[in-house]
């Protein structure tokens, strides 16, 4: 499926009701979005712009698609280019302008004008202009007319008034013949036109602007006034390449992509694990942030290869290394790319990032995607980028590429390059709301060695790890391990090693010392219980005499009683008397 | 009027030919023959103002050794683009050469001759 047509059918459907009045498309990329269908029908629409900012290419653009694709003859009147000039011009952009014009679809007609050539003597009109026009029209039943730029007769023309209310004439009646005609015009100073133009031609306004920001020029389109109809009135970049221009509108407004529940691996096993098990979800956007040389390309390469070996096609844009570099660099963690890019899985664009403007830059990202149709792309390092234009237009420009590439289902890993410190997430936040999965590699150092730990920030829609996780990368590949983390923090690398090896160590005396303790518990047991042996030993003999002396003590009692009671009887006392006093009397012998 | 009546002015009008009589000056050149060719677009009143202009001064300055091509591009509209015609009425000096050309009615008796390269600008 073709990624764009679904771009174009997604942002036209979602923004823009069905036209009211008749369009006329274009055929130029995006566009036709923005104005919900084209241009007028029937109608003269004013282009204008600044010097060197694409008008002539719109005005041709429009013609040739007409004619090409859309079965409508055109006449391309230039006030300013010959025939051959213009042909040749617009070749560049693969617009075979002579072979419609062999074929009777174009009718190229160069009007010359020199002042110094002309006398004025009297009363005039521009009937001329007229049935030139006309006579082209006609001869091939032209359904579009570009006057380029028109504005010319007036350094042509002494008599402004006449000139004036010529082209007035020349735009109603442009109008009657039911042409869509494009008109363009130099920007002015104060007004849309140098000569106000815009006061004839009031049904659609389209103004071309090229700035330069930061010594990069970015071209944008605005549609000023579209009378009787909805039309975006932002400015939208756009870009004249290869094959024409091309107006990028900002974004599918709606965020209604198709969403996939499908996953795909990212290549390295436990990184897969920590995000939920099975990696990311097919379609979304990753974003991999880290300070240099912490293994951003490391980890993008291992996913390109992952995906490209099940089958998917990949698309790798590097913005810092050649593809060869690349491949070279990732043979030495055992990633094997060169058979991949051979069988035609895994493709490299690879692009100076200041070599153009980020326009271009989308553009072109825009056309390989098309082209090649990867189900997973990367980008290496977007903030690369962002040398090529301000954080305003770098995160436009992301947003642009991820609605393209989510539109299209497609996976996408951004590597982001951030500077050590505290800003490391702070400069990414603008990016990371667009993304749907955030990782972060980072540098521990410490203990003369620096060392590599990963996080996952965020993963949208699904239960991700939350543990930092050291990053090893080794001659077999990637590979993820628990970092040591305890009461010192957490240890990485060498000191993770010595950490645990000082755990063992440690574990190992604790468990001697615990022994030791063992053996002297039961020595001192030992000691006890010989002690209490001892001690019961003279509790038991003690206890013998004690009983030794009770009885003594009972057998003394039971005679003195006996002898009582025999003196009592004698004395012939109370027996009762007596039997009740005995126990009250225990030392009987004592006051005696 | 009716289509044709300015070729058939046209057709009334002195034709003469060059060489009849002997070059008294190196540098005008008087002898040289006026091609001219006068660009209208139907039989407007202004067209043919212009035409009458013309041929006043034409009979005034180069009685005898111009020649006047009358071209209606309501008729012949392909033929708009070989000169650049834009204004009509245009009058087009094709011969001497360069060629010059005069915009407007011819009403301006003085431009029109100066236009002509017949007087110098003052």
């Amino acid at each position: 499926m073709n990624a764009r047509s679904r771009l174009n059918h997604n942002g036209a459907s979602s923004t823009f009701p069905a036209p009211r009045l008749p369009r006329c498309p274009t055929g130029i990329h995006g566009l036709d979005e923005i104005t919900g269908g084209g241009l007028p029908r029937g109608r003269p629409t004013l282009v204008c712009g600044g010097a060197g900012c694409g008008k002539t290419l719109f005005a041709a653009e429009f013609l040739v698609r007409g004619a090409a694709q859309f079965g409508e003859p055109g006449v391309f009147m230039s006030f300013e280019e010959t025939d051959a000039e213009l042909t040749s011009n617009v070749a560049s952009l693969g617009f075979d302008l002579a072979g419609l014009v062999r074929r009777k679809k174009i009718v190229l007609d160069h009007v010359y004008l020199e002042r110094s050539e002309i006398q004025e003597t009297g009363e005039y009109d521009l009937e001329g202009l007229f049935v030139r026009l006309n006579h082209a029209i006609d001869s091939v039943g032209a359904r579009r007319v570009v006057l380029d730029t028109v504005e010319a007769l007036f350094a042509g023309l002494p008599n402004e008034a006449i000139l004036r209310a010529e082209l007035r004439r020349l735009f109603r009646w442009l109008k009657d013949k039911g042409v869509t005609g494009v008109i363009t015009a130099e920007r002015g100073r104060e007004q849309l036109t140098r000569h106000g133009l815009e006061e004839y031609v009031s049904d659609c306004v389209i103004l071309l602007d090229h700035r330069v920001h930061d010594q990069i020029a970015t071209r944008h389109l605005r549609v000023v006034k579209y009378r009787g109809a909805l039309h975006g009135t932002n400015e939208f970049p756009f870009l004249i390449g290869e094959d024409g221009l091309s107006v990028l509108p900002i974004t599918s407004l709606g965020l209604n992509h198709k969403v996939s529940s499908a996953r795909i691996s990212t290549g390295i096993p436990r990184l897969d694990a920590m995000l939920g098990g099975r990696g990311f979800f097919r379609g979304s956007s990753i974003l991999l942030t880290g300070t240099p040389g912490t293994g951003k390309t490391s980890v993008a390469s291992c996913f390109a290869q992952g995906a490209a070996r099940r089958g998917d096609r990949v698309l790798f844009f590097s913005f810092e290394e050649s593809p060869n570099q690349i491949i070279r660099n990732m043979r030495s963690i055992g990633l094997r790319l060169e058979p991949l890019v051979q069988r035609g899985c895994l493709r490299f664009h690879a692009a100076r990032p200041t070599l153009c403007g980020l326009e271009m830059h989308l553009a072109t990202m825009f056309r390989e995607i098309a082209a090649f149709r990867p189900s997973v792309v990367i980008v290496d390092p977007i903030t690369s980028l962002l040398t090529a234009g301000t954080d305003y237009e770098t995160k436009g420009m992301v947003t642009r590429l991820i609605d393209f590439l989510k539109a299209g289902q497609v996976t996408s890993l951004f590597t982001s390059l951030t500077h050590g410190g505290h800003a490391l997430q702070q400069s990414e936040i603008a990016m990371s709301s667009l993304m749907d999965s955030w990782m972060l590699v980072q540098d521990f150092e410490g203990n003369g060695e620096r060392n590599r730990v990963l996080y996952v920030l965020k993963a949208r829609g699904m239960a991700h790890s939350n543990q930092v996780r050291e990053f090893l990368i080794s001659n077999r590949g990637i590979d993820l391990v628990d970092a040591y983390i305890g009461p010192s923090g957490v240890l990485t690398g060498a000191s993770r090693v010595a950490q645990a090896a000082r755990e063992k160590a440690e574990a190992l005396a604790g468990q001697q010392e615990a022994a030791r303790r063992k053996r002297e518990l039961e020595h001192k047991r030992g000691t006890l219980e010989q002690r209490i042996a001892g001690l019961r030993s003279d509790y038991e003999t003690e206890e013998l005499d004690l009983r030794r002396l009770d009885e003594q003590a009972g057998t003394r009692t039971r005679v003195l009683t006996a002898e009582r009671t025999e003196l009592a009887r004698l004395r012939q006392a109370d027996a009762h008397r007596i039997a009740a006093h005995v126990p009250a009397q225990p030392k009987p012998r004592g006051p005696r | 009027m009716r289509t044709g009546t300015l070729e058939r002015l046209a057709a009334r009008s002195p034709r003469r030919l060059a060489g009849t009589t002997p070059a008294s000056s190196a540098r005008r050149r008087p002898d040289r023959l006026w091609r001219l060719r006068l660009y209208v677009a139907g039989q407007t009143p202004r067209s043919l103002t212009a035409f009458a202009n013309l041929t006043k001064i034409c009979e005034n300055h180069l009685k005898g050794r111009y020649d006047i091509e009358v071209i209606d591009l309501l008729e012949q509209p392909q033929l708009s683009q070989g000169d650049q015609i834009l204004a009509i009425p245009t009058l087009v000096r094709k011969l001497p050469q360069p060629m010059r050309k005069i915009i407007g009615d011819l009403s301006d008796t003085g431009r029109v001759l100066v236009g002509l390269d017949l007087r110098a600008a003052k």
